[in-house]
């Protein structure tokens, strides 16, 4: 292993491995303090990123920050690696394709992209500021479908997150309604369920495709069980659309969630089987976030930022249609504030646009963090300006099945109208034929009326 | 579909909708921003969740509670609530001068109350999930003095019931606070917990003690003493016992899945 030296203030720092200097080049947050990996001072930590800044790009290709022969993440990035668009920036340091990055059109930022590696991508985000992390992610357009179309200029997509902590399924379907006539659910309709039996899931899949079909809906639904849950479920004809599964960026890590490479393989190949999709074809739903390497014990002394970034990598591999980074999900032991948690959905949102994903986010905290309504404001109108693909959305930001506060589909009007984003193109047309959209291309207030839809809330109430 | 057609007569769905649901549904609008009884309504709920967090642990509340049961204090080795926040390592961990307080004892069970990550919770539900559960225990067993524990994760539990010898230890605690519910206690059951080896994977637990719309202390006890007696039998705790009830099976599921997509841990 290299070391990396460095001196700032008179004083000298050294690095042991390139895993401590990017752990010690990260930003200020409480789960790498808790892993022992933060830098031990403000000017060590400007010290690391000095000599980050150095390191040229092909140190992370002879340098894995795990080791290739023990974890099969290493390999998948290593193995993979497309040598001739790296050669674009193969001679630049860290610092040098910091200035590359924000200097790029969105072209050159495609075309890099399979040379690109997560370790790479996470090395650079150290040594760029927020806005930078803005600048860059906005230029990048990462394009998928199913049965809408999502991450185009000028589109933000919403998840319709109707869950209900016993899965009733009036609850879930009063929750439905609530984001549909709120012009929410083009990126999917998701429910976390609160079991993963597979007839309770069924039943929720179920239910969703009734009213997907009744209202001929250009989008997909999904029940956010296990991939072998959902495997079984396509086995036995079940309505799935997409494939979830919660990632994380190491072998270890992905086997704390019951999920191998092998796995996530047989599942990819049996979801674009079933030929659901009507505009497109991408068919996996990825959810990960900082700090779960950790929470399993599984991060190999990686810093939680580059361990996140490296689950873009297993992403990557099967073309998903939305990737979602529940970014302050866990709890103040990995992201204490609103601070650490907008720098981490910054973060996490540039490094997985950078390396070729449909990012979006999961704009959350848990009330034991330091963090409020504000901050979900301040991280959506950041995140709407850098580019997010879409944004989980819940009714009134609060959701009562996991005990956590997020986006609100309010919410997305707002970052809709301050930006004038659209939504995806299929569904504004659908919310335009069903009376939804107005002139001005704004979701209708049809509260208090007899609309169509509503006839989900007339048979429930009934 | 055309616009002429949506005409104004159904102001009264959102109320019958509601009985399915304590989801904010049809909160109405102003703009795209919400009407503001419900914005403060929104943050009254907040508001109760942050100061469940950070109001202190009051022992005295819980040991009057438990009207002259005997009990010993101690706390987890974060000195402060900012420290627990973050360091859920030390939460873990008794304060080493508090070990040596603990009376050692061939004791059958230990309880501790733990503040976790709700005060208010464990000064509402605590003592008396203590003593229903006590309430149904055979009277032959040695049942330790409780333990009243400040700034504590669930698996401090394992530290106080290797110091005293406790074959098995309950461990009441304060949830992680949602929005509609800041003083929800869980129960963790632990047989012969080693300190550093147990895992999660060890226990079984009981989410979402919270009556009147939460679990009540009476099913609660009940499931808890049932898997109390065949804990001893079988002289093991967690996925290796299971509990015949729908209920629990849902209430475990429900704790995992909330912990997940990323496994946190809540308080414990």
């Amino acid at each position: 292993m290299s070391t990396y030296t460095s001196t700032l203030g008179g004083h000298s720092y050294r690095f042991g491995s390139l895993a401590r200097l990017l752990a010690a080049a990260s930003p200020e947050r409480s789960g790498d303090r808790l892993a022992g990996l933060a830098a031990s001072s403000a000017q060590e930590r400007v010290a690391a990123r000095w000599a980050l800044a150095d390191v040229p790009l092909t140190a992370f290709l002879a340098e894995p920050v795990i080791p290739y022969e023990t974890d099969d993440v290493t390999r998948l990035i290593l193995d993979t690696h497309d040598v001739g668009a790296f050669a674009a920036v193969a001679g630049m340091t860290v610092g040098a394709f910091r200035e590359w990055l924000l200097a790029a059109d969105t072209g050159e930022l495609a075309a890099v992209a399979p040379g690109l590696t997560p370790e790479m991508v996470a090395a650079v985000s150290k040594l760029m500021g927020n806005a930078d992390l803005v600048a860059v992610a906005r230029k990048v357009r990462v394009v998928t479908a199913f049965r809408s179309t999502i991450g185009l200029p000028g589109r933000l997509a919403t998840r319709l997150q109707p869950n209900h902590p016993t899965d009733d399924p009036a609850g879930v379907a009063a929750a439905l309604l609530d984001g549909l006539l709120l012009g929410s659910g083009d990126a999917v309709i998701g429910i976390n369920p609160a079991t993963d039996s597979p007839k309770a899931v069924r039943d929720l899949l179920e239910l969703l495709d009734g009213v997907i079909q009744r209202y001929a809906i250009p989008t997909q639904s999904c029940v956010l069980s296990h991939v072998t849950t959902s495997m079984d479920l396509m086995a036995r004809g079940a309505p799935v659309d997409l494939v979830f599964q919660s990632i994380a960026g190491t072998q270890a890590a992905n086997a704390s969630f019951g999920v191998t490479l092998g796995l996530l393989d047989e599942a990819y190949e049996a979801a674009r089987g079933l030929g659901r999709g009507t505009v497109g074809s991408n068919v996996m739903y990825f959810e990960t976030g900082q700090g779960s390497a950790l929470s399993a014990d599984a991060h190999h002394g990686v810093d939680q930022q580059t361990v996140e970034a490296r689950a873009y990598a297993v992403a990557r591999r099967y073309d998903p249609l939305l990737v979602n980074t529940v970014v302050g999900f866990i709890g103040p032991e990995y992201l204490y504030d609103g601070r650490q948690i907008l720098r981490a959905a910054l973060e996490d949102h540039f490094c997985g646009k950078v390396l070729g994903l449909p990012m979006g986010l999961d704009i959350c905290y848990t009330n034991h963090a330091d963090a409020d309504d504000d901050d979900i404001a301040t991280m959506l109108t950041m995140l709407g300006v850098a580019g997010a693909s879409f944004v989980i959305c819940t009714p009134g930001g609060d959701d009562i099945m996991l005990n956590y506060q997020s986006a609100s589909y309010h919410d997305a009007l707002y970052l809709r109208e301050v930006l004038g984003l659209r939504p995806a193109p299929e569904f504004e047309t659908w919310l335009a034929s069903i009376g939804l959209l107005g002139e001005g291309g704004e979701i209708r207030d049809v509260s208090g009326t007899a609309h169509p839809l509503t006839a989900i809330g007339r048979e429930l109430a009934a | 579909m055309t616009l002429s057609q949506v005409v104004p007569v159904e102001l009264e769905l959102w109320p019958s909708l509601r009985r399915h649901t304590q989801a904010r549904i049809g909160l109405g609008r102003a703009g795209t921003g919400l009407p503001t009884h419900h914005r403060l309504e929104l943050q009254a709920a907040h508001a109760a969740a942050k100061d469940a967090v950070h109001s202190p642990f009051e022992p005295d509340v819980v040991a009057a509670a438990l009207r002259g049961e005997p009990t010993v204090r101690v706390r987890s080795a974060a000195p402060d609530r900012l420290t627990y926040l973050q360091r859920p390592d030390l939460g873990r961990r008794l304060d080493p001068a508090d070990r040596a307080h603990l009376p050692v004892g061939e004791w059958d069970v230990v309880f501790v109350v733990a503040d976790g990550l709700s005060s208010r919770a464990v000064h509402e539900h605590g003592a008396a999930m203590v003593r229903a559960t006590t309430a149904l225990l055979p009277t032959a067993w040695q049942v330790a003095p409780v333990v009243l524990a400040e700034q504590a994760r669930v698996a401090l539990g394992d530290d106080v019931a290797s110091a005293m010898g406790a074959a098995m230890v309950v461990v009441f605690v304060g949830e992680r606070p949602g929005m509609s519910a800041a003083d929800s206690l869980g129960a963790y059951l632990t047989y012969r917990p080693k300190p550093g080896v147990t895992t999660d994977a060890d226990r079984n637990c009981l989410s979402n003690i919270r009556p009147p719309l939460g679990l009540s202390y009476e099913v609660a006890a009940g499931k808890l003493a049932g898997l109390m007696g065949r804990a001893r039998e079988l002289e093991i705790t967690g996925v290796g016992l299971k509990d015949e009830s729908d209920h629990m099976e849902v209430s475990g599921r429900l704790l995992q899945v909330a912990a997940g997509p990323h496994q946190g841990e809540g308080a414990s």
